[in-house]
């Protein structure tokens, strides 16, 4: 008693305002209502506007839906990343997730540091992160290049754990915010709201999905690199470079890793070690979807963000982690080469 | 044009090639032969750089070429198409002749690999009609015929053709044959390596045959072919009782 009435007017609060601040919290701001404890962040934002009780089940489905697919489009980019990486390589890289930390925290520290306007900063988050991918393919991976795929997993498993502490003793621990693309006025979508973050979120991904598709189908580097993943042997016979191949392919996933994080970093804010669970959901989408398989990636992550949501409204949000890996369990279980992956091609 | 001096190779801890000498001169058309296994796919890798020599020397044009690797191969104008034909099957016949060219895809290069494809268009009518299909969906032959126009798309001076005939219907082989004789008569360099001795030393000019990874035997295209031991041992002659 004695300390609540202490409390009070040190913040200045009078008793009956502590009341009404306690009863109406959708009008804290709406990016920082909530501490976005990682994986939960997402749902808050939509749930700051709301979800009255009066909703109709369909109502709250089709809202469930829609958040849903704008946590998928960030699974969908960085599951881009994995099978980019994937289809040069072979290699899993799990250091993907640590791109999608490294474009946030990038675009947010050259904003506070510098004072750059969002723009140029998130290109800086982008050119950044892909210097970065570029590295770990010269430094890491392409010095091993005689290893086993087992053993440049484990590498990139390392360059992950690297640039995760990199990250802490740059920025600290502590979350950083990014300032939403266009404010945060929901938008009502058929009955359901969506904020314009989750809309930069799904345009970004389609932006990001035509893009490589031009790269992959209508330019010569494209098409070098899918001949290195269709048959590297022949690929190396035709004069193309394998190496300069994988170091493309790595500053392609680096640079689609960096848009996913900074396009998700307004929702969630971003944190040195966001990149460990991004990274396994991307996997997870990757999977599900048909690794390599670049529409894959984008059905894969779309499908688990929204089964993500909807099992998160519907049954409970604490499970929400886990049922990316219960898919991906499934996944692997039913149908190993996932939704789309025609050729579980063994051509090792 | 090509010298090959004492190459060893090996794949891992297996001794693959012993001592490989041989030499290509300009304009011919030379052939190895020899039994699966032998090392005669393996010479190629090593020429074209997929397979690291160990010891010896490789000089190409007067120009040591020793363990460059393959896309350096590539523009120096080595050409060397692979066993199994290996077009990208998940491509376009275009795509594939494109990429043909990716050596000297930069610049001028790439009105000239336009034209370029449009020759090999000319050469060989059947790609043409196919040129946007997917190079999986063609049959075996027309698909080695993609795989010998992908790699003349590169421009070589020397082209080494690994089992052409492999898997085609014999009159399907012997018109395969016939282009690598064209192609010749145009002024390209052959190292051709087949199963099929007898085809092979027919458009040949000299041959080598090779067991075990060593050369055991060198002479013209007309000695190979009389030579007994060649008969019995990869031309079916003779002893054909005992094979069957």
């Amino acid at each position: 008693m004695r300390l609540g009435e202490g409390a009070a007017p040190r913040t200045g609060n009078g008793p009956g305002r502590g009341l009404c601040h306690i009863g109406d919290p959708p009008h804290v701001p709406e990016s920082r209502a909530e501490p976005p404890t990682r994986g939960r962040g997402l749902f808050v934002s939509t749930g700051a506007h709301g979800e009255p009780a009066d909703m109709t089940l369909l109502e709250q489905v089709w809202q469930f839906i829609l958040s849903g697919m704008t946590t998928g489009g960030t699974y969908a980019l960085i599951a881009l990343g994995f099978s980019l990486v994937y289809n040069a390589t072979g290699v899993i890289n799990f250091a993907q997730g640590e791109f999608v930390m490294l474009g946030g925290m990038v675009t947010a520290a050259s904003m506070t540091a510098w004072g750059l306007p969002l723009w140029l900063a998130a290109l800086v988050g982008i050119a950044v992160t892909t210097v970065v991918g570029v590295i770990l393919d010269r430094a890491a991976i392409r010095p091993a290049r005689n290893a086993s795929v087992v053993v440049l997993i484990i590498i990139t498993v390392g360059a992950s754990i690297f640039l995760r502490g990199l990250a802490s003793i740059i920025w600290g621990p502590d979350e950083r915010p990014v300032p939403a693309f266009s404010g945060n006025a929901p938008i009502a979508v058929l009955g359901a709201s969506i904020t314009p973050q989750s809309l930069w979120v799904m345009g970004a991904t389609l932006v990001t999905a035509i893009a490589m598709w031009v790269i992959f189908e209508h330019t010569v580097v494209g098409k070098a690199m899918r001949a290195c993943a269709i048959n590297a042997h022949a690929a190396q016979l035709c004069g193309i470079e394998l190496s300069r191949m994988v170091s493309w392919s790595f500053a392609l996933a680096a640079a689609i890793g960096a848009i996913a994080g900074i396009v998700l970093a307004p929702i969630t804010m971003t944190q040195y070690n966001v990149g460990t669970m991004l990274g396994l959901k991307g996997f997870c989408a990757a999977m599900l979807g048909g690794l390599g398989n670049g529409l894959g990636a984008i059905v894969g992550g779309l499908v688990l963000g929204v089964l993500e949501a909807l099992g998160a409204g519907l049954v409970s949000s604490q499970y929400k982690d886990a049922i990316a890996f219960i898919v991906l369990i499934a996944v692997l279980l039913i149908r190993p080469s996932g939704i789309l992956g025609g050729d579980t091609g063994g051509e090792d | 044009m090509l010298r090959l001096r004492s190459i060893d190779a090996s794949y891992g801890r297996v001794p693959a090639l012993r001592g490989i000498s041989l030499h290509v001169g300009h304009g011919e058309i030379v052939t190895l032969i020899g039994a699966n296994g032998a090392g005669k796919s393996t010479t190629l890798a090593v020429i074209s750089g997929l397979l690291r020599a160990q010891a010896g020397e490789i000089e190409f044009e007067d120009r040591g070429v020793t363990n460059w690797p393959p896309h350096r191969l590539v523009r120096a104008g080595i050409c060397h198409v692979p066993e199994g034909r290996q077009v990208f099957g998940a491509l376009s016949v275009a795509d594939n002749l494109l990429l043909g060219a990716y050596s000297r895809w930069r610049g001028a290069g790439r009105t000239q690999a336009l034209a370029d494809m449009k020759q090999q268009f000319e050469r060989f009518p059947r790609l043409a009609e196919r040129r946007d299909q997917l190079a999986g969906s063609l049959s075996g032959g027309e698909q080695q015929m993609l795989a010998l126009a992908r790699g003349l798309m590169s421009r070589p001076r020397l082209l080494m053709l690994d089992e052409p005939s492999l898997g085609l219907a014999p009159i399907i082989a012997q018109q395969f044959l016939a282009e690598v004789q064209k192609l010749r008569e145009e002024g390209l360099t052959v190292l051709l390596v087949e199963q099929n001795a007898r085809a092979a030393l027919r458009i040949a000019d000299r041959g080598y045959v090779i067991e075990t990874g060593r050369i055991v035997l060198e002479g013209t295209a007309q000695d190979l072919l009389d030579n007994p031991e060649v008969q019995r041992a990869y031309l079916g002659k003779g002893y054909r009782e005992v094979w069957e």
